[in-house]
């Protein structure tokens, strides 16, 4: 017992890395939403009338929407007319080529270890940055365009390629899906937009990285990734902000179609400022995320590893529609300090002999509450409908909390679906072995849970999954004493 | 190497060493006989330093330092390895991981560079023919679905690895059949040396055919309370502890 209390006296946060601001001047618009707002920021853009017609028809929408309370979260209250919803790194006027990043902006991804270029040349992954409410850079564009590959901030693909946007945007997530989606469809800034044509496999992995950095804004990217018949690609997805003492707010939308014979796996470190050890601060985290297989043995895989932001709110979840189509959701979703995560997925049986696949593993340590909330659905039509869950809870001390939450809702009698759940602790005798052979009870810790969200790293490409094991490692460090 | 003077221990107020004694130099086997619950095995637990128990009183010197001021890994680094009487199992870490982590901070604390992966290979493969013990095991999670002879195996595998000035082996003989006993007894004899020292808690005499020890002690009740020449292992073996036992006052 004096062990436990030890433990939890002991807690403290280690110093977020990421934490620095970029003293880069930002071009923003008033704080608060209107009609006004969403005009001028649809303006700002470029933006055809169709699309500022959808964001309006949005906007209306999200007024008449209550805020969602179900989930297992203690949300302060959020005034949203204190929000800022439009911020951008202000281009210098002397610059010619819109391709030119701001040294500042470089040097920013730079310490987030994003080079823009020759790195990332050298690792094979193509990048699109998104520094607040703007894409910035793009890398490897023509690279990829010699396969029809189109990579690109969703402002251009608006613009350059309106047809597949409005044939394929909010098609997954209609605007009035939620609270969050419907704020986003009114309010988005920038984001990625990915097509991958009929038959072609994506050369390399295509990568968008997060960058919140001027005070009092939101963040709320959308981002459409569309592999048409037989096609293949592999997203990844990075976030970061500065260490800031007022909450901020991400409400971003991610929407994936799967086609015919076609596969996207989709990964994601998510490493948004978690607020201070005393759960001052933070990133509010209210993202909506799905993906439909909608053609016959599709595939789509989600990977996500949560380590970051005060609140997460967040449920990656498939559509299977397509006879054999396969989800796959593998989570590691680590709280610490005063965090709280409620994070899952939905599985959507449609089609026959669909197949779903759920691996979760949750880690709760200091005062934080870590839910895993999933729901299992098959449909009377999917028949032969295959599902198998494993939900999994490591606790670290005493005081934190972890639930899980799994609803299964199967219309058709053919259908096979299994839940296995365990809870865990770091045991003191896993520390005393860890320690008597020369390990620090820090690099013990680490080494356990790492040990323990194993199975889900491995899914993640290398070089992420190498960032994703020092990520366990360092946000939990201080966590025991 | 290692110089106990009145050393007393309790867990949760109840006291379990109450004054022990012990000393061994290096290139020693000494061996810690006794009934069950005599304290032996807590007595290794807490030269390792594992902090369920309280050190209410006493000194350890190990090498000229202060072991009971000590983090439980810097005993460790500086030599100190106990050999679990029941190994824990870690899931998802692979042996080959884990003992690159151990090699390296007990290699830092010597002042040693690590080793290559290649190397590292090398030595690990070394190591574990001591023990006969299946190198796919490195693969595999540490003492994750491992047999009750493996894990003993593999502690001895780890010793090996970690070259320790003093080992304490806590009932590393308990549940092992007859060969893997000859093969861990074998392993732990190819091990000795005029620099190290070993202490064996055990129960039965029959580990001590194997290992021969230079002395034999009885902890009884949280005290030594006899000890002598590897007889006195015999000697046990055939009377039992009564005539030691009765001869004692509390």
């Amino acid at each position: 017992m004096s062990e436990q209390n030890k433990i939890l006296n002991d807690i403290t946060s280690k110093e977020y890395e990421y934490g620095f601001v970029t003293d880069i001047e930002t071009e923003t618009l008033p704080k608060g939403l209107s009609e006004d707002i969403i005009r001028r920021i649809s303006a700002l853009k470029q933006e055809p009338e169709w699309m500022l017609e959808r964001r309006l028809e949005a906007y209306r929408k999200w007024l008449t929407m209550p805020l969602p309370e179900w989930a297992h979260l203690r949300i302060p209250p959020i005034d949203f007319q204190e929000v800022i919803y439009f911020a951008a790194p202000k281009k210098s006027p002397d610059k010619k080529s819109m391709d030119e990043v701001d040294p500042k902006l470089r040097e920013t991804f730079d310490k987030l270890g994003i080079p823009l270029e020759e790195q990332m040349a050298l690792a094979g992954v193509a990048v699109d940055a998104v520094m607040d409410s703007v894409s910035v850079k793009t890398t490897f564009r023509e690279t990829l365009a010699e396969k029809g590959i189109i990579f690109c901030s969703m402002s251009e693909a608006i613009r350059e390629y309106p047809e597949l946007v409005k044939k394929y945007l909010g098609s997954v997530v209609p605007y009035g899906d939620n609270f969050y989606s419907a704020l986003n469809a009114a309010v988005f800034s920038d984001g990625s937009f990915c097509y991958i044509p009929k038959g072609v496999r994506c050369p390399m992995e295509l990568s968008t990285y997060f960058r919140i950095n001027a005070a009092g804004t939101g963040q709320f990217e959308r981002t459409l990734i569309v592999a048409d018949e037989g096609a293949y690609v592999s997203y990844l997805e990075g976030c970061t902000a500065p260490m800031r003492d007022e909450n901020q707010l991400h409400a971003a939308v991610v929407e994936i179609i799967v086609e015919k014979d076609a596969e996207v796996k989709y990964s994601t470190v998510q490493n948004w400022y978690p607020g201070d050890a005393e759960g001052k601060g933070g990133i509010y985290n209210f993202v909506t995320k799905r993906g439909i297989c909608r053609g016959d043995n599709a595939r789509l895989s989600w990977t996500q590893v949560e380590t970051g932001s005060a609140i997460t709110w967040k449920y990656p979840s498939c559509i299977l529609k397509g006879d054999n189509s396969v989800g796959e959701f593998y989570s590691v979703a680590l709280t610490n300090n005063f965090q709280q995560a409620d994070t899952g997925t939905k599985m959507i049986h449609i089609g026959k002999n669909t197949r779903s696949r759920i691996v979760s593993k949750g880690i709760s340590a200091g005062r934080s509450e870590n839910s895993y909330r999933g729901l299992v659905k098959v449909v009377p039509a999917a028949e032969g409908a295959r599902n198998y869950s494993q939900c999994d809870s490591l606790l670290i001390g005493d005081k934190c909390g972890a639930h899980t939450f799994p609803y299964i809702d199967v219309q058709n009698p053919s259908a096979v679906v299994e839940h296995e759940a365990t809870t865990s602790k770091i045991s003191d005798d896993q520390l005393f072995y860890c320690n008597q052979r020369g390990l620090g009870t820090e690099e013990a810790v680490g080494l356990i849970v790492n040990g323990y969200a194993k199975e889900v790293l491995a899914k993640l490409p290398m070089e992420f999954a190498v960032e994703a094991q020092k990520l366990l490692s360092i946000s939990l460090e201080g966590s025991v004493g | 190497m290692l110089k106990v003077k009145n050393l007393h221990a309790s867990v949760d107020g109840k006291e379990i060493l109450k004054g022990i004694d012990f000393e061994v130099k290096a290139g020693e086997v000494h061996a810690i006989m006794g009934p069950n619950g005599s304290g032996k095995s807590t007595f290794a637990s807490v030269l390792a330093g594992n902090e369920k128990f309280e050190v209410t009183a006493g000194e350890v010197e190990y090498n000229g330092l202060n072991l009971l001021e000590m983090s439980i890994e810097e005993r460790a680094r500086q030599g100190l390895f106990l050999g679990f009487q029941y190994p824990v199992e870690i899931p998802g870490v692979s042996m080959a991981n884990f003992m690159k982590l151990a090699v390296a901070e007990r290699r830092k604390a010597q002042g040693k560079e690590p080793l290559s992966a290649g190397q590292m290979l090398k030595y690990m493969r070394e190591k574990a023919a001591i023990v006969e013990l299946d190198s796919k095991l490195m693969n595999r999670a540490v003492n994750e679905g491992f047999s009750g002879g493996e894990k003993k195996k593999n502690e001895i595998f780890q010793m090996a690895m970690l070259e320790p000035e003093l080992a304490l082996l806590d009932e590393t003989d308990s549940g092992l059949d007859i060969d893997a006993l000859r093969i861990v007894a074998t392993g732990v004899n190819r091990l000795r040396s005029e620099k190290n020292a070993t202490v064996l808690i055990t129960h039965y005499q029959r580990l001590l055919d194997y290992i021969v020890p230079d002395f034999v002690h009885v902890l009884y009740k949280g005290r030594i309370i006899y000890s002598g020449g590897k007889d006195l292992a015999l000697k046990l073996e055939k009377e039992g502890y009564d005539w030691l036992i009765n001869d004692y006052k509390e």
